[in-house]
């Protein structure tokens, strides 16, 4: 695999006169999980509304390459696009689930499109032809894998925002799997976990990475899931990358230290 | 051109009292983020009570000048009194119950309230029009032409005149007092400005007391200058104040001055060059153009969606 | 809500909380209720009229129940309450098993109604009437309810059916059968072409601007004499027939060839019939569409529109197809509505039209199609009882007509019912889909999206 499953060159991102990302170039493979970390307004979460589309980037090319070669430039598109097509999918800081709807509910919407097509936008659907009713009934029984593999089988006819946070955290990755993307944005996935819910989830992410096919990018402030589960960390200060590499390397950069604990005056 | 300009001494004019009418929307959606459908149906009950309290004391056009100003001043005094216990009690019970509860229901509730308005003065009042005769009138001219001219009456001139006395007066309110302060603090993050010991509560029922009573003002100004009002003025002003807050920029006091001067030159030079039957149309076609192209208006702060 | 009795020194709070009440409600109605203007023959202008009995019987009647709600315990603080704790009737109506069975049950009546004994032409009236609102009700839930889009201009939908319908068949002399579909789509048309310059606004914006456009549809349809006859409307509009029979008394007649006696009521239960089929027609594909992708996806949107674009669904899209699919049954219904009066004006098609659609939609509960058949059944039926309340001509005169109370306990209705059951009577959400059981989902759970 020459290409990278995700090549981000020169991003940058301007709002009026705050400058929020500024030159950012980075890998992301697949198979891998990459986490970017950095300081608080470090410029994460605005680099990744740009991939997500989200925000529209002011420079810089982000080029998503599949498995068959086929390119798809993210900086163009539009954000339901880049899941649609380019197959990219995220979750988000403050999780967003659709709290009033059922686990398994969660899970189906996430094959809209698939499910869409296969009832010939709605009319099929509505006169239950069986090519429908098929793709519906394989549409559950991958809503009950991912159920099994995170665990939550049993809650599956409960409201989402009855579970509890942990297992919504959890839920809301096997909703964006269920899309079958290529690429796994996750916005601060471990926040607010404590240190057994984070074990599940960095048990969960690993799982994704070796037997999914995908690339895993994430953004984190807990160090314990970074350095724990990430093949590849990128740190960003101030809208600016100052390290990259693996987690032992990055965890010795000085620039590193510098931009987190800051020097020590003599 | 005599007659562009006597249509922009009428917008003006009509401007103004939409104008007025349109602080109160446009406060009350910075501070606590709902439309107030019912705010143009209390526009409608001050002018009725300014109708009653005129009837009540009795002055007419040929009263003596100074008495009848003097009796104008009461009447607006009374009016702005009355219309500002309306809105306080409207917030105070259908709004304020409603304000932790899903979107949904503020939006019924007050367009239940603007009903119930609506109806309550139908029922109470009949459902014809009500006359008044011209108690301010006469004027003078100011140009005139081979084919038209341009006067300027008194009572023109003394709506734009009031009107920014009120203006400054309530901009001066709210940038220097501590009223104002505190409501810019609701209007930026609520619970917040609780935790920091400022009374919400009051604050926002002062909010909608003085929306109220510079309506009720508005109401007094319809009334003198158009003749005759019915019950049903609230419903198309109250749909043309709110344009103008929003296409001022929800939540800025000139905005809502400049934007309802706007949507009131719109309505006449609509009514004057082109149909008088289809002006509603076009100021109701001012808000969709300006929530859809707009929808900061043009004083207020373009507003970034954090994901 | 305990109800104790209050002891001695207790009650003197209460009373100067209920004596405020009172001085303000005086202030309210000194110059609305007390005083009223009245216009004499002459030229003179208006007289006033001192209505202080009635005056004094409204503030007395606030005292009381001021003082009712303070000995039984109701708070009226400013604190939002949390959900009042439903009663035992709500609770029942709200299980799912109880749809089940509830539903059935109104069908039968329903299809018995017309021969039930007190089915009379004002009942039957009256049937057609709560029937249209429901199917409207049902039309709206698509938009309101299940895609969270605050549409307050409904009627303009409505409104396209109805004038579709009398168009088509004053000018082409096309069949009810032949319009109702093509009404149907000419109002989906109209749902797209509103729905598109919307798309991003969101609440209370969307709001307004659905009510200016049914607004401008209204003066439109008020001025363009030409097309749409003005404020005459459009009459003699082609009295819809049983399949080519006409409702008439001559030998090739509805009642001939069924070998009946003629009666004027066979008509009117037709419509009846009409109205029911094409209502029920309505919830079968708008519950199909419910569980349906494109359903589940109205529901998502709702919920949260980003998280729906995070997962590749095509918002605008679905927006636009909630509307089309919403306005498609308000122009059948409109279509219906023309087909009956056999005459169409502009004043069918106000706001309080929409605001009444609204109303039933909101207060039946938003996702419960069942809630709207009650809040339809409650508002309308309910509102027709007024006519019944003469003795209210005591307080208001011998000039009042009870029906002009019709709007004013209307709006009250709105908003009593919003401060008491602000989700709705059926409050509870079904699942589209299920793994194991069906469970409900209350609706502290279902959010109205993120604004």
């Amino acid at each position: 695999m020459s290409q990278p499953l995700l090549a981000v060159n020169q991003l940058t991102m301007r709002f009026g006169g705050l400058t929020a990302v500024d030159a950012v170039s980075f890998d992301v493979h697949r198979n891998h999980i990459t986490a970017v970390i950095g300081p608080n307004g470090a410029g994460k979460t605005t680099a990744f509304n740009c991939i997500t589309g989200f925000y529209k980037p002011t420079e810089g090319q982000i080029v998503l390459t599949h498995s068959d070669d086929r390119q798809f430039k993210l900086e163009e598109m539009e954000d339901f696009r880049i899941s649609q097509t380019a197959h990219v999918a995220r979750t988000f800081q403050n999780i967003r689930l659709f709290g009033g709807m059922t686990v398994l509910e969660n899970l189906m919407i996430a094959q809209h499109n698939h499910l869409m097509k296969a009832s010939l936008y709605t009319l099929a659907g509505i006169f239950n032809m069986p090519s429908y009713q098929r793709a519906q009934k394989a549409a559950k029984e991958k809503a009950v894998f991912w159920m099994d593999r995170i665990g939550i089988t049993d809650r599956a006819d409960d409201p989402a925002a009855a579970l509890p946070y942990g297992d919504q955290r959890r839920l809301e990755i096997a909703r964006a799997m269920c899309t079958d993307p290529v690429l796994l944005c996750l916005d601060e996935p471990a926040a607010g976990l404590n240190p057994r819910e984070s074990e599940e989830l960095n048990t969960l992410l690993r799982s994704i990475r070796d037997t999914n096919n995908v690339g895993v990018l994430l953004i984190e402030h807990d160090m314990s899931v970074v350095m724990e589960i990430s093949d590849h960390v990128i740190v960003l200060d101030y809208g600016r990358k100052i390290s990259d590499g693996t987690a032992t390397e990055v965890r010795n950069d000085p620039a590193v230290i510098k931009a987190y604990l800051g020097v020590v005056e003599d | 051109m005599n007659y562009f300009i006597q249509q922009l001494i009428n917008g003006i004019t009509l401007g103004s009292i939409y104008g007025l009418i349109a602080i109160g929307y446009t406060m009350v959606y910075g501070i606590i983020g709902m439309i107030n459908f019912a705010h143009g149906d209390v526009f409608m009950v001050g002018a009725f009570v300014s109708l009653i309290t005129i009837l009540v004391f009795g002055i007419t056009g040929t009263s003596n000048v100074a008495v009848g100003i003097g009796v104008l001043i009461l009447v607006a005094a009374i009016s702005m009194v009355i219309a500002g216990i309306y809105g306080w009690t409207i917030e105070r019970l259908a709004y304020r119950p409603l304000r932790g509860s899903f979107r949904l229901a503020p939006l019924i509730t007050a367009i239940g309230v603007s009903i119930f308005l609506q109806n309550f003065v139908q029922t109470t009042q009949g459902a014809r029009v009500k006359p008044l005769q011209a108690i301010i009138s006469g004027g003078f001219t100011i140009l005139e032409g081979n084919d038209f001219v341009v006067r300027v009456t008194y009572m023109q001139i003394l709506i734009v005149v009031l009107t920014f006395l009120l203006m400054a007066g309530f901009t001066y309110l709210i940038s220097k007092t501590s009223l104002g302060r505190a409501q810019r603090a609701c209007e930026q993050d609520m619970k917040m400005a609780m935790l920091l010991g400022i009374d919400v509560n009051t604050t926002i029922s002062t909010t909608f007391v003085i929306g109220a009573a510079l309506a009720s003002v508005a109401g007094l100004m319809y009334l003198l200058y158009y003749g005759v009002i019915d019950f049903y003025i609230g419903f198309s002003a109250g749909i043309k104040a709110f344009t103008a807050a929003v296409l001022g920029g929800v939540g800025s006091l000139p905005g809502a001055m400049l934007g309802g001067l706007v949507i009131g030159l719109i309505e006449v030079f609509f009514a004057a060059y082109f149909s008088s039957e289809y002006k509603d149309v076009a100021a109701f076609s001012m808000l969709i153009v300006v929530l859809i192209f707009m929808p900061q208006g043009l004083l207020g702060r373009p507003e970034i969606e954090k994901v | 809500m305990s109800s104790n009795t209050p002891s001695m020194p207790a009650i003197l709070p209460m009373l100067k909380r209920s004596a405020i009440a009172t001085v303000i409600a005086f202030f309210l109605f000194l110059p609305t209720l007390g005083i009223k203007t009245s216009a004499s023959g002459g030229v003179d202008g208006l007289f006033l009229q001192y209505r202080w009995s009635a005056l004094a019987i409204a503030c007395g009647l606030i005292f009381v129940a001021r003082m009712a709600m303070e000995i039984f315990g109701k708070k009226q603080d400013g604190d939002t309450k949390p959900a009042a704790a439903p009663s035992a009737l709500v609770h029942f109506l709200s299980s799912a098993k109880i749809a089940k069975t509830v539903g059935p049950v109104l069908l039968v009546f329903a299809i018995a109604f017309p021969f039930l004994p007190f089915s009379d032409r004002y009942i039957l009236d009256l049937g057609i009437l709560i029937i249209t609102y429901v199917m409207l009700g049902w039309g709206l839930q698509i938009v309101v309810g299940l895609a969270g889009l605050l549409d307050l201009g409904y009627v303009a939908f409505y409104a396209v059916g109805a004038y579709s319908y009398a168009l088509l068949s004053i000018h082409f002399g096309f069949g009810f059968w032949m319009c109702l579909p093509l009404a149907g789509l000419l109002a989906a048309t109209w749902g797209v072409i509103l729905g598109f310059p919307v798309l991003r606004l969101r609440g209370d914006y969307l709001a307004i601007v659905t009510l200016a456009f049914g607004e401008i549809i209204r003066v439109i349809l008020l001025n363009w004499r030409g097309f749409t006859g003005g404020s005459n409307g459009l009459s003699s509009i082609p009295r819809p027939s049983f399949f080519g029979l006409p409702f008439n008394q001559e030998p090739g007649g509805f009642a001939a060839t069924f070998g009946l006696e003629y009666s004027s009521m066979q008509r009117i239960v037709f419509l009846y019939f009409l109205i029911l089929a094409l209502a029920i027609f309505t919830f079968f594909v708008t519950g199909r569409l419910r569980r349906l992708p494109i359903g589940r996806a109205w529901e998502a949107l709702r919920e949260d529109e980003i998280a729906c674009r995070s997962l590749g669904i095509n918002t605008v899209n679905t927006k636009l197809s909630a509307f089309a699919i919403g306005a498609m049954f308000g122009g059948f219904a409109g279509s219906f509505f023309a087909a009956k009066q056999a005459f169409v004006s502009p004043e069918s098609f106000n706001f309080m039209e929409s605001a009444t659609i609204l109303a039933i939609v909101v207060l039946g509960g938003m996702s419960s199609q069942l809630g709207v058949v009650f809040s339809a059944i409650a508002m309308v039926g309910g509102v027709e009882l007024l006519r019944q309340l003469q003795f209210l001509k005591v307080i208001f005169g011998n000039d009042f007509d009870p029906s002009q109370l019709r709007l004013l306990l209307f709006g009250l209705a709105m908003v009593l019912m919003m401060l008491w059951r602000p989700r709705g009577l059926v409050s509870t959400r079904t699942p589209t889909v299920f793994l194991k059981d069906e469970k409900t989902v209350s609706a502290a759970m279902i959010s109205q999206g993120r604004g």
